[in-house]
């Protein structure tokens, strides 16, 4: 029995799909968070050289992680929508932009609160913090244009434009703020220099998945809103059990 | 293993608790966020399904 | 009228945007004003140390270079846009890549080469050394048509929008700054005795990789923009 994967592509029907899978993704996450972060606290020893303060390691690299590749996904959405017209991928794609830049942000913010007690300064010019930086500003372009523009149909194209020579540009700005940043301040402290614990390794995988699973979550929630607010004219929508009664239909 | 030792973080509870705590927060607002703005549209499309009610019936009439 | 080759449709479009700008002269002199004023400021802002100010020349010099271009760009298209005109060069048989490049290549004329011609007057007031200021020169020559041609990409995309100039600016630097690095970059070794060639290296290659993508990315904006 061959599955019809392309109509999960129609919104309507990846709407109901969306809503079941929520569940699947979000409390696996919650789990794996925590279990992540208990071998994080109590089962990785402390850190001969970073004492405590080392146990950031384990939200700063895996949102790091995340900022990044969600970056490289939303731009694969968007080309996706910008190639085949297909408009649920450029909704994904608006719904995963969000989502990234907050771990950007998230990212950032565990970098400068771990670079105090390391390095002595908030913010060092550190070349991946000052990438993340980039990062995020690259996010909230897309961000800033999605939501400029009024006709959704114009919005998804040039935000997804945007996605595109964005992406072509991270590998580039990287590149070049690494070699910025050792022309002129020398190796700071390398992150990835101590060895790691097995167990430091098996917390920050946990919270790496966990965050993964988070993301999708908050990613496929997002759609649904998105879809609902674009089909909001057409026939399926008003049909919806959870728009015909008030307490009817899921969550 | 008390838990005064625990928080303190060798005294870097600032700095370990003010990264997770600041995550936490911002994986609830995001959630919380998407939450409210389901229920912003769904309201809205109620309103609007009334609205078709009313008409219809008016029309039909 | 005969078939008009590609270097002609070039020349063509290049002449007409300078006729325009040039009838509008006070466009031109305000980018070029707000260079200089930009770069005077940093002056008074941090002192008269003369090695002070040699050593942050080139970093404010280009600072005030990419913001200087970012001021044009929502004029590239605007004019044109409102009074109809760019719908009916999209609907010409005319390749809009090429056009594009035309547009590249008269804003960069009138926002780009003035720069570059008034950079070595400001070095002097950071004090910059001769070789310092030729590398300036050379670097900001190589750069700004980089700019223009990223930014010509922002401005076809958030063509008509209201809030444009800003939002064009949040687009668009993140994507300048490695243009950034290596110009300034350029000028840094020429100061600290070092040879620069691989910063006019990079700097070349990012022009020639612009140059190759950006006309065809900025007319596709153009026609998901002009819809």
């Amino acid at each position: 029995m061959a599955i019809n994967w392309f109509k999960y592509s129609a919104p309507s029907t990846f709407y109901g799909l969306a809503g079941k899978l929520i569940p699947f993704f979000a409390w696996p996450a919650a789990i794996l968070f925590a279990i992540g972060l208990y071998i994080g606290f109590f089962v990785a020893p402390t850190d001969a050289v970073q004492s405590e303060a080392y146990r950031i390691i384990f939200i700063h690299v895996p949102a790091s992680i995340l900022s990044m590749f969600i970056y490289l996904i939303m731009a694969g959405y968007a080309a996706l929508g910008l190639i085949f017209n297909t408009r649920l991928s450029s909704m994904m794609a608006q719904a995963l932009a969000p989502t990234g830049a907050l771990f950007a942000f998230i990212s950032l913010w565990t970098g400068a609160l771990w670079g105090k007690p390391m390095w002595g300064a908030w913010w060092v010019w550190d070349a991946r913090l000052t990438s993340e930086l980039i990062l995020l500003f690259l996010y909230l372009g897309f961000i800033a244009l999605q939501a400029s523009i009024e006709d959704p149909r114009r919005a998804d194209k040039a935000a997804a434009l945007l996605a595109i020579v964005g992406s072509v540009n991270v590998p580039i700005i990287y590149f070049s703020v690494k070699w910025w940043n050792t022309l002129h301040q020398g190796a700071t402290i390398k992150m990835s220099g101590t060895s790691m614990h097995v167990a430091m390794q098996q917390a920050m995988f946990m919270v790496l998945v966990a965050c993964w699973l988070y993301a999708i979550a908050v990613a496929l929630a997002r759609v649904r809103s998105i879809i609902l607010e674009r089909e909001r004219n057409t026939q399926w929508v008003s049909e919806l059990p959870e728009v015909k009664y008030e307490d009817g239909g899921a969550k | 293993m008390n838990w005064g030792d625990f928080f303190a973080m060798n005294g870097y509870a600032f700095y370990v608790w003010g990264s997770y705590g600041v995550t936490v927060l911002v994986f609830a607002v995001e959630a919380l966020m998407a939450r409210n703005r389901r229920n912003n549209i769904l309201r809205e499309l109620r309103l609007m399904r009334m609205d078709m009610e009313d008409n219809g019936n008016g029309e039909q009439a | 009228m005969n078939k008009l080759s590609l270097a002609g449709l070039l020349g063509l479009v290049v002449r007409r945007d300078l006729l325009l700008a040039m009838r509008r002269r006070a466009d031109v002199l305000t980018t070029l004003i707000f260079f200089v004023m930009v770069v005077s400021l940093f002056p008074l802002g941090v002192g008269p140390e003369q090695d002070m100010l040699r050593k942050m020349a080139s970093g404010v010099v280009w600072v005030a270079a990419l913001l200087a271009s970012m001021l044009s760009l929502p004029r590239m298209f605007s004019a044109d846009y409102a009074d109809g005109t760019l719908e009916q060069m999209m609907l010409a048989p005319q390749s809009l890549t090429v056009l594009v490049l035309g547009k590249i290549v008269a804003h960069w004329m009138l926002s780009g080469l003035p720069l570059v011609l008034i950079a070595p007057v400001l070095g002097l007031q950071f004090d910059m050394s001769t070789q310092a200021l030729g590398m300036l020169v050379l670097a900001l020559l190589l750069g700004t048509p980089i700019l223009s041609m990223i930014g010509v990409i922002g401005a076809a995309l958030t063509l008509g929008l209201r809030g444009g100039g800003v939002l064009v600016s949040l687009l668009v630097l993140p994507l300048c700054i490695p243009v950034l690095i290596f110009g300034a970059g350029a000028v840094e070794a020429v100061n600290s005795g070092m040879s620069a060639v691989s910063n006019l290296a990079l700097l070349g290659a990012f022009m020639i990789f612009a140059l190759v993508f950006t006309p065809f990315v900025a007319a596709q904006a153009l026609r998901i923009s002009m819809e």
